[in-house]
């Protein structure tokens, strides 16, 4: 039975680094990392929740808002969820975010849940692929007092103001029934996030936030003015909101590295053990001399 | 109350079993706190599930605080939670070690934000040690040092939580060595009652399915792995047929798991499964510092690799570069050759090889 009332949803976003291409030039010498040889990308499994979000819209009807919290360049994956379907999206960025571990990150996202005030559903990825720490969900459930269902693998159905989910564990499954609202962490492999759509791509290539109006300006100088450009996009609903730190009433010590428990204390690099070693060449005989070795030595045999 | 300061490891149980991370994490937590003269203190969940705790007690604990409850029968975040964050409020833990399982990646994040301390997650190494605050010029001592691969390159983070506690981290299965269990080890088994509230039971589970995992990659003397080098299915097979032939498991990088060549329970590495083989074979795998952390104690070590300064050669003891879709045939080739060589080789082996000798 479908539940005939509409659902506000809010998703969870991050702008990762491609950590799938780190190999050869994005490591300098040294053994650090050149970040900008990397491309920033949309965080695969919060793509994954998006398209579950949408999917439910779809269903029930309501609203898809996705909020991310990065640098000002977050902002491309604001407009590509707009593209595939997010209703409204919000960039928090302030300087003093910089440096948040997960807690301190859970803390800014639920400033900034509590100010867009009603949701029935928070959704998120499982884990961002730079860290694959799975904890930014639980943590932002915890602080907004809701219920968390990690692992979703999809939605059976939402009826009474509960939700039944199917959870995808490495051990098995479950289902769960759970009151809303609750947060989702939602696992890759629940559905093929729909590609950007052509016709919204079209219609929303402008999206911007305040931040880029100048650069934005110059590309399309048919608009004369920044300021004749902001009135085209506040007329058109392009205006990408920007809040800050003050914007969702967040305290100076929970965000940020101050509000981080965690701290790097130091960073070592790791010798490589070059022990006993030797190259095999990659012929036959080679070959067959080192498995030969292997079975003299009880490896394997 | 005690005044003893703590570390505390959450014990897993299913099915009247503990899993075999919340052992291994009992035996971690033994070394730390021998060096710090602290108490071992298991926090066990769960319904009729008292005769465990000896269990925990033989395996390095001091003490085990048991919630034993009708509603703890099953892990449940909530009510799970809430026993683990209203007893470290009352007893102030200065280390709270999770099993990085699904459900122990659940719990620890939503204790870890009610508690308002750090928690580090698929830590790679647990320590103690110093930490000086430059801003503060102090040096806080006794910490526990978290440690984990950073991000690229071959970087180890040293993590610490200098003003909050307990200090929590998650820790994969395999990660820390299983400690012999000592029947003639005591300890306290003290019983907790949970204080639940209405809202602890918003979520109720409907049916629960639970699948064996058929890969038993931590115990296999001889692991296969493929990474994103392996490019299609078809040589993805060459790793089964290899495995099948050296009585191994397969494996993969992360990278070969999310181009779907093999399952995520098959991935090595700091977030996948912690292997110690006899013999690892590791072909188009780059030896990424979050591979290697999975890997790097095995016996032997083959690294096959198109690429002569891919980092995995720098650990392995044979290193064969070429591509792996001409090696591998040569190995299984050469291995069917020699058992065919020998007495009391299997028929099968030799009527296989027929095949691929043709
Ligand atoms: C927080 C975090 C956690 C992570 N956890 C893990 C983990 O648990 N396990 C894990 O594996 N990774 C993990 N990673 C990813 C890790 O950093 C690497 O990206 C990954 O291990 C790379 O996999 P790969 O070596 O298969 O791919 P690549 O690095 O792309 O390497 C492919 C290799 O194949 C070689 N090659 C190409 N063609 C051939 C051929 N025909 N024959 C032979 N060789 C060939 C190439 O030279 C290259 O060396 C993690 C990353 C992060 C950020």
């Amino acid at each position: 039975m479908i539940d005939p009332r509409p659902l506000d949803i809010v998703v969870l976003a991050k702008q990762v680094p491609d950590t799938h291409n780190v190999t050869g030039d994005v490591m300098t010498k040294d053994g650090t990392m050149n970040r900008n040889a990397l491309s920033a990308i949309f965080n695969p499994e919060d793509l994954n929740a998006l398209e579950m979000a949408v999917q439910i819209r779809e269903r029930h009807g309501g609203t898809v808002t996705v909020i991310t919290m990065g640098p000002p360049n977050a902002a491309n994956i604001l407009r590509e969820s707009l593209w595939r379907g997010a209703g409204r999206v919000i960039l928090l960025t302030d300087r003093r975010f910089a440096g948040a571990d997960t807690l301190a990150t859970s803390f800014a996202l639920q400033k900034a849940i509590e100010k867009i005030g009603r949701y029935d559903l928070v959704m998120a990825g499982r884990q961002a692929i730079d860290g694959d720490t799975a904890q930014v969900g639980p943590q932002t459930a915890e602080k907004l007092g809701i219920p968390q269902i990690t692992y979703a693998e999809s939605v059976l159905g939402i009826a009474d103001g509960r939700i039944t989910v199917e959870r995808a564990l490495d051990s098995g499954s479950e289902i769960v029934r759970c009151q809303m609202p609750c947060l989702l962490t939602v696992v890759g492999s629940a559905n093929t996030p729909r590609p950007p759509s052509v016709r919204r791509q079209m219609a929303l290539k402008l999206a911007a936030t305040p931040g880029e109006y100048a650069a934005l300006q110059k590309r399309w100088p048919e608009f004369e003015t920044v300021e004749a450009l902001d009135a085209y996009l506040g007329a058109h609903d392009l205006r990408i909101p920007v809040w800050t730190a003050d914007d969702i009433g967040a305290t100076a010590e929970t965000i940020g590295l101050a509000g981080s428990p965690t701290q790097v204390h130091k960073i070592n690099f790791v010798v490589l053990e070059s022990g006993e070693s030797r190259t095999v060449a990659p012929t036959p005989e080679a070959i067959a001399a080192m498995v030969a070795e292997l079975i003299h030595e009880y490896i394997v045999g | 109350m005690t005044e003893q300061k703590s570390i505390w490891v959450s014990i897993e149980q299913a099915d009247g079993r503990i899993a075999d991370v919340s052992l291994e994490l009992t035996g971690k937590a033994r070394d730390l706190a021998d060096q710090l003269g602290y108490e071992v203190v298991g926090l066990l969940c769960g319904h009729d599930v008292e005769e465990l705790a000896a269990e925990v007690i033989r395996h390095g604990a001091d003490r085990v605080l048991l919630a034993d409850h009708p509603e703890l029968a099953h892990y449940r975040t909530l009510p799970y939670a809430r026993v683990a964050i209203a007893e470290a409020r009352r007893r102030r833990p200065e280390i709270f070690l999770v099993g990085g399982t699904p459900n122990g990646r659940d719990f620890a994040p939503r204790v870890a934000s009610a508690l308002r301390c750090g928690l580090t997650a698929d830590c790679t190494d647990l320590q103690i040690g110093d930490y000086y605050l430059r801003r503060e010029d102090r040096t806080y001592t006794n910490l526990l040092y978290q440690i984990r691969p950073a991000f690229g390159g071959n970087l180890v983070a040293t993590i610490v939580n200098p003003n909050t506690r307990p200090q929590m981290a998650t820790v994969r299965e395999g990660v820390m060595r299983m400690p012999a269990a000592d029947a003639s080890r005591t300890g306290v088994v003290e019983r907790v009652t949970p204080a639940f509230e209405p809202g602890d039971f918003a979520l109720e589970v409907l049916s629960r399915q639970v699948r064996y995992s058929t890969v038993r990659l931590k115990d296999a003397a001889v692991i296969v792995s493929g990474g994103a080098g392996i490019s299609d299915p078809a040589e993805f097979e060459l790793l089964r047929d290899l495995a099948n032939l050296l009585g191994g498991e397969v494996g993969g990088s992360r990278a070969a798991v999310d181009a779907g060549m093999i399952g995520r329970e098959s991935q090595v590495g700091q977030t996948g499964t912690t292997v110690r083989p006899r013999l690892y074979i590791a072909a188009g795998i780059s030896g990424a510092i979050q591979h290697r952390a999975g890997m790097d104690q095995s016996s032997k070590i083959i690294a096959i690799n198109t690429d002569p300064n891919a980092p995995m050669f720098q650990i392995a003891h044979y290193r064969i570069v070429g591509d792996a879709a001409e090696v591998l045939p040569l190995i299984i080739k050469a291995l069917r050759e020699r058992s065919t060589d020998r007495a009391d080789a299997p028929g099968a082996a030799v009527g296989e090889d027929e095949g691929a000798a043709g």
